[in-house]
């Protein structure tokens, strides 16, 4: 008997804890949701204004750009979540798909730069290289010396320029589902392969044809997909001085005595050739705020603030020693107006 | 096979043969023990790997300041909300007042953490007598000057390629020869929750997340599994439907886990609308995937119950559930409940369902409840091993370390369960 009437006890425990929570559907935390690569500087400011407000700290799900917009433009109400965070601009479609939900007012926000770089163990020399030769070593197809495009057949640094070392091209990198890998081939690929007149003429003739060309990776075992776990390739790094690896700048800001950057079209990958636009391998970081959820979930203004204030985004403010690069005072003025107006973006044309 | 000569059976041919029975037979021996070597070897290596990487976060480096509490930094009622970084600065550059410039003053502040002004606030909270007197107070040091004591930065580089620069590192020579720098237990990473600063990071929010959902998990999933294993073993006729309803169980335990995470994602989430990221949705996804488990080894359990005592039972008159409750569970009980710990600490270690349901989150706050959003310990090791700060790497090892604790624990209540209350035939 004792059995029965515990495992009856326990079923009813069980099911009036599931059954609880449905009804109370409020919510007292910020909702973030978006990109890795933003996470770690969302994370920072989320920590501290948990820290020094009396509001709960939020809530941020690591979930990539693109997934981030999904849950953002699912709706409005305390189920969707109120802010994402993207390393790429919004997309029309996504607007739209916001716009379809009923998510007309968004507020847009830049909060700094990051650089990608292209490093190597501290081992090894360091090398220099440009987009043009980051293109024809990674690139799947490449055009010959009929300007006929063939399949790659670089294998090292050598064949691609004559002043690179004689070393096997091995690149570890993120893989297709990663934003930094987005930006890379956007930053890299595409600018190195229009330094070449025969691709200049496809992308005149058909766009598509030369995104496709431009952006397409080797896949005979040169560029490596390494997962998106950058302190991996780090290690990696570490392990083997010939391979080069690609990530985001606050990898090589943590571990600048064991890796380096390469210089890029004569500019070496620091804080400043980055802030200063310098450095061609950069892109701008955002986030974005659900306007019908402030004033119904505590805090959002507040986080707002810090997130847009001198000491988070600020020169010398705490995210830079995390390794965002600020951006420019004028914009940094801009974009902190904007957020204190609560400026929603111009609607889907 | 041939039988060879019929008048001697200890001929040659059937020496011969014996011969390749016996050496097959040792083959097989060695081939066994290889495996277990290989597999223990795997095991020895990530175990040593774990704990060289991750035993030094089990110590955290501490600075000691004489700081002065001067009446002056405390203006108003709120003492929550005094300048405390401020006392902090003020402090360092007392005791270094040859730091002059303000960058050199920028370096400086960077030898303690962010967490040891909120040390500061809550000494005075709790006892604001503190006001105005001078006291001794170990706080935190930064993640950077905690790896230079671990001897994880290259000093030999160059001064441009290393987080330490000389001149910290001569502050951090000066400290030490004064006694006000040292290692100590670091109870913080059992006592705080996630923080993106490495030395104020601690796993209690994740395992009390972990927890929960457990806990969720198992009120849910025992009760279930028990009684849909006594159905299908006692009282399910045996037809059609039986038996597909029993190779449909067998094929979800087969499932990838992040089948269910969708499945919760679909149900709980979007049409039951229970909120996201909280253990209550993490343990009802968990539920699905241990149920399975749960019913096969349930089953299994009534199973090995000898049939004479269900005979016995019945032939002095007890009714079918009687015959159940009262004699055949109770012996199978042993069984149920090492299946089911085996299936917790599955549960445990899983993380692809909660990707679905937003459990891979950063959460500062410790779970108070079933339905604060919260983490759980693998998804903390996930997000800490792909944080770009190099003290993190320590945290990962250690927070294995502790998920591996309780999976030993665990399988080892299984273990003890079964031997203790094991009824042999």
């Amino acid at each position: 008997m004792k059995h029965k009437r515990l495992l009856f006890a326990g079923a009813l425990a069980a099911v009036t804890i599931a059954s609880a929570p449905v009804h109370g559907a409020s919510r007292d935390y910020i909702a973030i949701v978006g990109s890795s690569t933003v996470y770690p500087f969302a994370t920072v400011v989320a920590e501290q204004f948990g820290k020094t407000t009396q509001f709960k700290t939020p809530k941020i799900e690591s979930t990539g750009s693109g997934g981030g917009f999904k849950l953002f433009c699912g709706g409005v109400g305390v189920e969707h979540p109120d802010i994402t965070n993207a390393s790429r601009a919004i997309k029309k479609s996504e607007q739209e798909q916001c716009a379809a939900n009923g998510i007309t007012d968004i507020v847009e926000v830049k909060i700094g730069y990051d650089g990608i770089v292209v490093a190597n163990a501290k081992t090894a020399d360091q090398i220099k290289l440009s987009r043009k030769d980051i293109y024809m070593a990674l690139a799947k197809e490449v055009p010959g010396a009929d300007g006929k495009l063939m399949a790659n057949p670089y294998k090292t640094w050598k064949e691609v320029n004559p002043s690179l070392p004689d070393v096997a091209i091995e690149v570890l990198g993120p893989p297709p589902t990663s934003g930094t890998r987005d930006a890379f081939v956007e930053l890299a690929m595409e600018s190195g392969a229009r330094k070449f007149e025969t691709l200049a003429e496809i992308r005149e003739k058909d766009e598509k044809d030369f995104v496709k060309v431009s952006h397409t990776l080797r896949e005979d075992g040169a560029y490596i997909e390494a997962g998106e776990n950058d302190n991996l390739i780090v290690q990696k790094l570490q392990s083997n001085p010939h391979a080069f690896g690609i990530f985001g700048f606050s990898f090589l800001d943590q571990n600048p005595d064991v890796i380096q950057g390469s210089m890029v079209d004569g500019e070496a990958a620091t804080f400043e050739n980055i802030a200063d636009g310098k450095y061609p391998l950069s892109r701008p970081l955002f986030f974005y705020v659900k306007k019908a959820h402030v004033g119904s979930i505590p805090g959002i203004i507040e986080y707002l603030a810090e997130f847009s204030s001198e000491k988070a985004w600020g020169t010398d403010g705490y995210l830079a020693d995390k390794g965002l690069i600020p951006m420019p005072d004028a914009e940094r003025k801009q974009y902190a107006q904007s957020v204190k107006e609560l400026k929603p973006m111009a609607a889907p044309k | 096979m041939q039988t060879g000569n019929q008048d001697t059976p200890f001929n040659k041919e059937f020496n011969k043969r014996l011969k390749r029975r016996y050496n097959a037979e040792r083959r097989f021996k060695r081939l066994g023990l290889l495996a277990i070597f290989i597999a223990l070897g795997f095991l020895a290596f990530l175990l040593s790997t774990v704990i060289s990487n991750g035993y030094s976060a089990f110590r955290q480096t501490f600075i000691q300041l004489d700081i002065f509490f001067e009446k002056s930094y405390f203006p108003n009622e709120d003492l929550a909300r005094a300048d405390y970084q401020t006392i902090i600065k003020s402090t360092l550059r007392e005791q270094f007042p040859e730091v002059t410039s303000r960058q050199d003053k920028q370096l400086l502040y960077s030898l303690v953490s962010n967490g040891a002004a909120f040390k500061l606030m809550n000494m005075v909270v709790k006892n604001p007598k503190l006001i105005n007197t001078r006291q001794l107070v170990w706080v935190p040091a930064n993640d950077d000057i905690d790896m230079l004591m671990k001897d994880k930065i290259d000093m030999s580089q160059p001064e441009s390629d290393r987080r330490i620069k000389d001149k910290v590192f001569s502050w951090v020579e000066t400290l030490a020869s004064n006694g006000r720098i040292t290692m100590k237990f670091n109870t913080t990473f059992f006592t705080s929750g996630d923080s993106r600063e490495p030395e104020l990071a601690g796993i209690l929010g994740a395992a009390k997340g972990s927890f929960y959902t457990l806990l969720i998990t198992l009120l849910l999933s025992f009760p279930i599994g028990v009684a849909a294993a006594i159905y299908l073993e006692e009282f399910a006729p045996d037809n059609r439907a039986s038996a597909f309803i029993e190779v449909n169980i067998n094929n979800l335990a087969a499932v990838p886990s992040i089948i269910f995470g969708l499945l919760g994602l679909a149900i709980f989430i979007n049409f039951w609308g229970i909120p996201r990221s909280t253990p209550l949705v993490g343990g009802l996804v968990l539920t699905l995937m241990t149920l399975p488990t749960i019913i096969i080894a349930s089953r299994a359990s009534l199973k090995s119950v000898p049939p004479s005592i269900r005979e016995a039972a019945l032939g002095i008159g007890a009714s079918k559930i009687q015959t159940v409750f009262h004699h055949v569970l109770p012996l199978a009980m042993p069984g149920m409940l090492t299946g089911t710990i085996i299936g917790m600490a599955q549960a445990l270690g899983e993380t692809a369902p909660l990707l679905m349901i937003g459990m891979v989150a950063f959460i500062v706050d410790i779970p108070g409840s079933i339905t604060d959003p919260s983490a759980v310990l693998p998804v903390q090791i996930y997000l800490w091993a792909d944080s770009p700060e190099r003290a993190f790497t320590e945290k990962t090892s250690a927070a294995i370390l502790v998920l591996l604790a309780f999976l030993v624990v665990m399988n080892a209540a299984a273990v003890l369960l079964r031997k203790k209350f094991e009824i042999k035939w």
